[in-house]
């Protein structure tokens, strides 16, 4: 890159500015990424980047030869011409001819890109506030393995408490898996608001907007831990829901999601039990935090009137009934989302436990994961 | 007429009742100017709390709620309270002046369209004290954000932009109709100066698109107290539909926001190279070819959202296109320069910054148009970098420049070169350190309107947030400019600058309070 010497000089000022404790290394430019369209996408920016420069270096050349010969300080005496239509016909036609020759591979390109194909895995990517969902779909209904990806990092690394780590902002407690060399759709879709699925080294970005299910795809070819975040406002916690995706070997893409699966059936067993107070309590603190404490604060005070406390009032004091169905249902028009696909029947018996029986709210009552059960299968409310 | 009027001769009421009444095409232009400012410096301290809080990474200063809620304000107040009365106040100022006419053809339109605005605003930024906070979905207020899950304040934004939209559509048609009415006799269309030219053209864009803005605030007020859903998927609406309405409103917003810019930019650079301008005619079918396109290349802010191929290859191909006229008076202004006996007062440095860094403004937006390009830089700070670009030394520099240019006329006095140069200096140094590394930061993936930020974006933040805060302060020394020459300063002759052409130079400075009682007749260098 040409930009040795603003690079030099910015460097120099942060240094004297006492500089950054996390000294990153200086990244100037867009990703090569790791698929063929990606590195398309990269060529296309380069070309067009210095087309610009050359362009700016003819302009702004030409500006300052003028500025130092034309002053009236050297004794320059101004020209009297006023139009020339040659030359106006000249730099209208010939930004056009350029235009259109940098038009062609932008064109190809872009047909590339929607030239969507077969897929061999297809993934619904689903945005809420503030995680991601993913659902590996499967013909099987049984085989579906789904879960919701959200934020790692903990609150004390973002409230300067705690030494941020290499990751910080870019790392997520369950990432998307998928298999190299294989041609992944995802067919992204929002829950909420808009978001955006963004993945750099993939040079896949598409909205995901309620209502609609857009597609795009990725052939991934070299493993690797691949990271992007959220990029379209989606709220408060916009910055805070990262994209975290695995690339790996097709044997160990199988072997991960056979666990997964594994994993899966075993959860769907433990609703048949009957778990204690203490049990549910405890998963529903964690549940708590990871799900509804962005809003409704750990404390649950919320954040009025958007975000309403949930400490001493509302339903979370009420008919358990009730509790349980804007949990499962969320509600039209708000903020609050439907938990009942997101999270599994044990996991919203303990979030809903734990918030009729936290933080001074006493109720002493709960409910069982085989309720919850009962409740989404039967539509019983 | 003017002269059989008794009343004609006197000078403006006294006290502070003078500028609640005032029908004067000044004293409007005046108050449209300081308010201008007024909001500048109030979407600056905003800004400021953005760089700040973004000067490292982790949440220091502020919540990410009241973050959004300052990137919103920030963006809402800088567009429709900081660029757009700007330029109306110069608008109205210069051009009977300019067009040989003793004031706006409407003059207590005139009146009530700027004292709308302060009312605007005031309720805008009551907002933030309010139950909830001000508006957090970014200035382009995307639905469902802004509707099923806005604030309780989004009534109040929405009442606000209806007062801004009802104000900008009665200057533009006061703007309108002085231009096309009140010329001096024999000062026909091609013998305007270039910034009545852009003003009329901006003046229709205007009118054309706030109706549209009105409609898509209106339908949010709709969808979020009478429960329609022209933008709820749930209720078989179209969220994406919102962005379509919004952005036929928004992309020739982006133009009336440049092109009263390119006429100050064309009557500065003439008057210091003391060159007449290069190709005054394709200048004006550049101007009105630019018009035209901007209405017709809305979705390249919306190439994510899903369009199918031949939706995004038009408007690619469209927005491609829009570089040639803006080409075209790129050249114009070098060609202007070339060949001329330059001298660099305050004016032609703020001038020529201008050129050079709206360039770079164009060559990003440029590289946005290409669509499979715009997909990795959507949304991440290559795009603050870019608009910001276009819109700071860009919009905000020619109105800099504007107001040293013609501040000796509005006031009979100079302004202090030497100052003027440090403020420029100061700006322009402030302004690419906060802005350039801005393009890096986006290209490198950081999305925008984030309150913290990955660690390896750290360092660029912090040159940034450095490079805000001195522009930022550096706009005291602007005030304390103007200041100084409103209360005395070296007398301004009429001709003020040695190679300025038009109307404006042929009457004493400053103005007498009713620009030209009788018709000026020398109309053959009405133009620069």
């Amino acid at each position: 890159m040409r930009r040795a010497n603003p690079i030099s000089w910015s460097a120099g000022l942060v240094m004297l500015l006492g500089g950054n404790a996390a000294m990153a290394e200086w990244t100037l430019n867009m990703t090569e990424g790791v698929t063929e369209i990606s590195r398309q996408v990269y060529n296309l920016h380069m070309i067009f980047f210095f087309v610009c420069v050359a362009i700016g270096v003819l302009v702004f050349g030409t500006m300052i030869v003028s500025m130092v010969l034309h002053r009236k300080s050297r004794g320059a005496v101004p020209a009297t011409f006023h139009e020339n239509t040659k030359l106006e016909y000249m730099w209208t036609i010939l930004p056009i001819v350029i235009l259109i020759v940098m038009a062609v591979p932008a064109t190809s390109t872009l047909r590339d890109m929607y030239d969507a194909g077969e897929s061999d895995i297809d993934i619904e990517v689903r945005g809420i506030q503030w995680k991601w969902q993913y659902t590996y779909l499967n013909d099987d209904p049984a085989k579906e393995v789904r879960f919701v990806s959200s934020l790692l990092t903990p609150k004390d690394e973002i409230e300067n408490l705690a030494p941020k780590n290499e990751f910080y902002l870019l790392e997520v407690d369950e990432p998307l898996v998928i298999p190299i060399n294989k041609r992944i759709r995802f067919l992204i879709t929002s829950e909420d608001v808009i978001h955006a699925w963004w993945v750099p080294a993939f040079a896949v970005k598409k909205d995901a907007i309620p209502g609609f299910i857009h597609e795009s795809w990725a052939i991934v070819d070299e493993p690797g831990i691949y990271r992007g975040q959220c990029a379209e406002l989606c709220g408060k916690d916009h910055g805070f829901m990262p994209i975290e995706v695995h690339a790996v070997s097709e044997e160990d893409y199988e072997t991960w999601l056979a666990e997964k699966q594994e994993a899966a059936r075993v959860v769907y067993e433990t609703i048949g039990k009957e778990w204690t107070f203490e049990e549910l309590m405890a998963t529903g603190e964690t549940v708590y935090q990871q799900s509804c404490a962005a809003c409704h604060q750990l404390n649950g005070e919320g954040i009025p009137p958007v975000f309403p406390a949930l400490k001493g009032q509302g339903l979370a004091v009420g008919p358990i009934a009730a509790h349980t169905d804007i949990i499962l249902n969320g509600k039209a028009g708000t903020a609050m989302q439907a938990f009942g696909t997101q999270l599994n029947p044990a996991q919203l018996a303990a979030v809903i436990t734990y918030e009729r029986n936290a933080w001074g709210n006493n109720l002493a009552d709960h409910i069982q994961p085989s309720r919850i059960n009962e409740i989404l299968s039967g539509g019983a409310q | 007429m003017i002269t059989e009027n008794p009343h004609d001769s006197h000078g403006p009421d006294k006290g502070l009742m003078r500028w609640v009444f005032t029908t004067n095409h000044k004293d409007i232009g005046t108050l449209y100017l300081w308010f201008s400012f007024l909001m500048f410096l109030t979407g600056g301290v905003m800004a400021l709390i953005i760089r700040s809080e973004l000067f490292q990474p982790g949440l220091q200063l502020v919540q990410p709620e009241f973050f959004i809620q300052m990137t919103t304000m920030h963006g809402l107040i800088m567009v429709f309270g900081a660029v757009m009365p700007a330029f109306v106040g110069l608008a109205n100022c210069l051009i009977p002046m300019m067009v040989g006419a003793p004031d706006m053809a409407m003059p207590r339109m005139n009146n009530f369209s700027f004292w709308i605005l302060p009312f605007a605003f005031g309720l805008l930024l009551s907002s933030l004290f309010m139950e909830g906070g001000a508006p957090n979905f970014g200035w382009t207020f995307y639905a469902p954000l802004s509707t099923d899950f806005g604030p309780p304040s989004t009534t109040f934004f929405i009442f606000a932009v209806h007062m801004m939209g009802i104000s900008s559509i009665m200057g533009s048609i006061n703007i309108i109709v002085t231009i096309l009415n009140l010329r001096a006799p024999g000062m026909t269309l091609m013998k305007m100066p270039l910034f009545v030219w852009t003003w009329l053209i901006t003046a229709y864009l205007l009118i054309a698109v706030m109706p549209v803005l009105a409609g898509v605030v209106t339908m949010m007020l709709m969808d979020i107290h009478f429960n329609t859903a022209f933008f709820s998927a749930g209720g078989g609406g179209d969220p994406v539909l919102f962005q379509h309405i919004f952005w036929f409103f928004g992309h020739p917003e982006v133009y009336i926001m440049i092109l009263p810019a390119f006429g100050i930019v064309s009557a500065i650079i003439p008057t210091f190279a003391r060159k007449r301008l290069f190709g005054y005619e394709s200048m004006v079918y550049a101007t009105a070819s630019i018009a035209f396109l901007s209405f017709i290349v809305w979705a390249h802010h919306m190439f994510t959202v899903g369009i199918p191929i031949a939706g995004e290859l038009y408007f690619m191909y469209a927005t491609m296109l829009i570089a040639v006229p803006t080409g075209v008076k790129v050249f114009n202004w070098v060609a202007t320069m070339w060949q001329g006996s330059m001298t660099f007062e305050t004016p032609m440095l703020f001038a020529i910054a201008f050129v050079v860094l709206f360039s770079i403004g164009g060559f990003s937006g440029l590289m946005l148009s290409i669509v499979p390009a715009d997909f990795q830089y959507h949304d991440t700070y290559f795009v603050v970098a870019h608009f910001h670009y276009v819109l700071v030394p860009g919009s905000v520099f020619s109105v800099m420049a504007a107001v040293y240019y013609w501040l000796p006329k509005w006031t009979g006095n100079m302004y202090d070169e030497a100052l003027g140069k440090t403020h420029f200096w100061l700006s322009f140094i402030g302004i690419n350190i906060t802005f350039f590394p801005q393009h890096f930061v986006g290209l490198a993936g950081m999305p925008r309107r984030i309150p913290d930020y990955p660690l390896q974006f750290a360092d660029f933040n912090m040159v940034s947030s450095c490079g805000a805060f001195l522009f930022g302060f550096s706009q005291l020394l602007f005030l304390f400019i103007i200041i100084k020459t409103i209360r005395g300063g070296e007398k301004a002759t009429e001709q003020v600058w040695e190679g300025a052409h038009g109307l404006e130079w042929t009457i004493p400075s400053p103005a007498p309070y009713h620009t030209f009682t009788t018709p000026p007749s020398d109309l053959n260098e009405a133009h620069g």
